[in-house]
């Protein structure tokens, strides 16, 4: 019998999705030993009402640490709690997400526990004594099986991989005291941006839009934009060579440098597919590529593909989804 | 100012990678190794710190093979003005295991920055910087794309997904760097010339125990071929209708 650690990530007084998905893979993991999930929700006061929704997939014990350090990300009080726990409570593993707080997060625990850690996990596996996970490499060219001995191990899954199931569990709450004074971490946030309220992140989207420069100059964009709205739950996203040209922000960037997305649906508009694009999309679940020149490389990882003008194509499908959306 | 930039030596990602006998390692032959390009931008950055307080030093440390000392070059040809190698026969992929070494040479060298890439594209872990920030105990903060530093703190900017962070810290501090934080320079002619005769040290890395082991590496599944379905607008009715009813994403 093995307990598993979730880190459950919330911002702005919210969970994230990639919160779901950690407790959903810790309860499969669990599961195949017959051991208990317990998941840490750090928040200010008020956070310990989602404490519900981890029971609900499958937290056995949430441990909620309401304090107003916490409002925003902190990470050297976040680690320390994290570590104290995941150290004192004999987990097998640790399971956090690999968004921008987890990858912030998750190796600082690690290398205060003194353990092993694996990031941008894409499937894992408990059996009997042996850890095991897969890892891509060289930007998702590699699949590498990667065996984590020691106890805790720490892992990161990727987003959008694990889906979020039910799994009602009682998740009893269990009220924990932070390791030291949050309010005295020496990096503190001193502004948050938030990006448009309702505007889905490329992380979170089931749909992404993407443009290269296909699209010819920066306010064309507003093609993609119409066909993610049409389609109500996409993001936005782009090429290098757009976001270093200034029409989008870095990051809206998908690809080898910028984000790794898996979308349920990718469409990809004027953009000829280079590897390092590739590299941020190939897994997503099913790729639509819309390209004037039908020898782009994009076609070639496209399940469906449109050879033809986008400045005539994009403004059609945009209004054939919006028909089909109001008819479903 | 005293600044040290952590550099990787990596693979070329535009080819097509062939597993090594061993099963559990990239076949080399033929590929191509550079500077990792979260690396360049992270010695971009410690440059036009040490230009803009027109004082200091930028120290370049990278950790394998005797093959990263031409990593190392590179960078001394941007202007980094001296290198330490840490000898290992391979560049391990445990994070903890590399995490050790650097930060028992970085402990006593006295910095004021210590600077990583985010990322590797090769081992794809990104775990390195932090965790070096934690055995050191140093205040860090990752993955920034705007930087700041007056006197002794530093203003830093974090791409969150859908938010950013502006967050302070003082120094020492150990920062990793995203992109979009600045434009790599390429070495001048007498930028190479120069970096000829700046000091490398070269030293036993005191790598770390190994917590994680690959097992084995594989190519992922092909991507099932895909259709081009039509042409123009006029193909537009048949991919809404794949959408809907093959993808079933519509």
């Amino acid at each position: 019998m093995a307990n598993i650690f979730a880190f459950a990530e919330a911002r702005g007084g919210e969970l994230r999705k990639v919160a779901l998905e950690a407790v959903t893979a810790a309860r499969k993991l669990a599961d195949s030993t017959g051991g208990e999930v317990h998941a840490l929700l750090l928040g200010a006061s008020g956070i310990s009402q989602k404490a519900e929704q981890l029971a609900q997939h499958g937290a056995d014990v949430v441990l909620v640490c309401e304090n107003e350090g916490f409002t925003n990300y902190n990470a050297e009080a976040a680690a320390a709690l994290a570590a104290d726990r995941i150290g004192s409570g004999g987990y097998r593993a640790a399971v956090f997400a690999t968004s921008a707080q987890g990858r912030d997060l998750a190796p600082r625990v690690a290398a205060k526990l003194g353990v092993g850690i694996v990031t941008d996990v894409t499937g894992v596996e408990l059996s009997g004594e042996t850890l095991t996970v897969k890892h891509p490499m060289n930007i998702g060219k590699v699949i590498a099986t990667v065996s984590m001995q020691g106890s805790p191990a720490v892992v990161s899954l990727r987003p959008n991989t694990f889906t979020p199931s039910a799994n009602p569990k009682a998740g009893r709450v269990e009220n924990v005291e932070p390791v030291g004074d949050p309010g005295a971490s020496r990096v503190t946030v001193k502004e948050m941006v938030s990006g448009a309220r309702g505007k889905l992140d490329l992380a979170e989207a089931p749909v992404i839009i993407a443009g290269g420069r296909g699209l010819k100059a920066a306010e064309n964009f507003k093609l993609v934009e119409e066909l993610a709205d049409a389609f109500g739950n996409a993001a936005v996203g782009a090429t290098r060579a757009v976001t270093d040209d200034g029409w989008r922000p870095h990051s809206d960037q998908i690809g080898q440098t910028g984000r790794l997305v898996s979308p349920d649906l990718y469409i990809a508009i004027g953009i000829s597919g280079a590897v390092q694009h590739l590299a941020g999309m190939r897994t997503s679940r099913t790729i639509v590529a819309i390209n004037k020149d039908k020898e782009a490389p994009i076609f070639k990882v496209a399940d469906y593909g449109i050879v033809g003008d986008v400045f005539e194509v994009v403004p059609a499908l945009t209004a054939a989804v919006r028909e089909a959306r109001k008819s479903s | 100012m005293k600044i040290a930039v952590c550099v990787k030596r990596v693979p070329d990602m535009d080819v097509r990678f062939r597993i090594a006998a061993d099963g559990t390692s990239v076949d080399e032959t033929g590929v191509k190794f550079d500077l990792n390009d979260f690396d360049a931008w992270a010695v971009e950055a410690a440059l036009q710190l040490k230009e803009k307080a027109g004082q200091g030093e930028v120290t370049v440390i990278s950790l394998g093979p005797d093959a990263v000392q031409e990593t190392i070059r590179k960078a001394l040809s941007m202007g980094a003005d001296k290198g330490i190698h840490l000898q290992a026969d391979r560049i391990p992929f445990d994070g903890f295991s590399i995490a050790s070494a650097l930060a028992a040479e970085l402990k006593d060298g006295g910095y004021d920055l210590i600077l990583f890439g985010k990322l590797s594209p090769d081992s794809s872990n990104g775990v390195t910087g932090p965790m070096v920030a934690e055995l050191l105990g140093l205040p860090c903060v990752t993955a920034i794309s705007r930087l700041e530093i007056a006197e002794s703190r530093g203003t830093a900017k974090r791409e969150l997904e859908g938010a950013q962070e502006i967050v302070e810290f003082p120094l020492p501090a150990l920062l990793t760097v995203d992109e979009g934080l600045n434009t790599a320079r390429y070495p001048s002619l007498k930028g190479i010339m120069a970096a000829k005769k700046k000091p490398l040290e070269s030293k036993p890395a005191a790598l770390g125990e190994s917590k994680v082991k690959i097992d084995k590496i594989e190519l992922p599944p092909e991507r099932a071929a895909g259709k081009i379905i039509g042409e123009g607008a006029a193909a537009v009715p048949e991919l809404v209708r794949l959408l809907h009813t093959e993808a079933r994403v519509l």
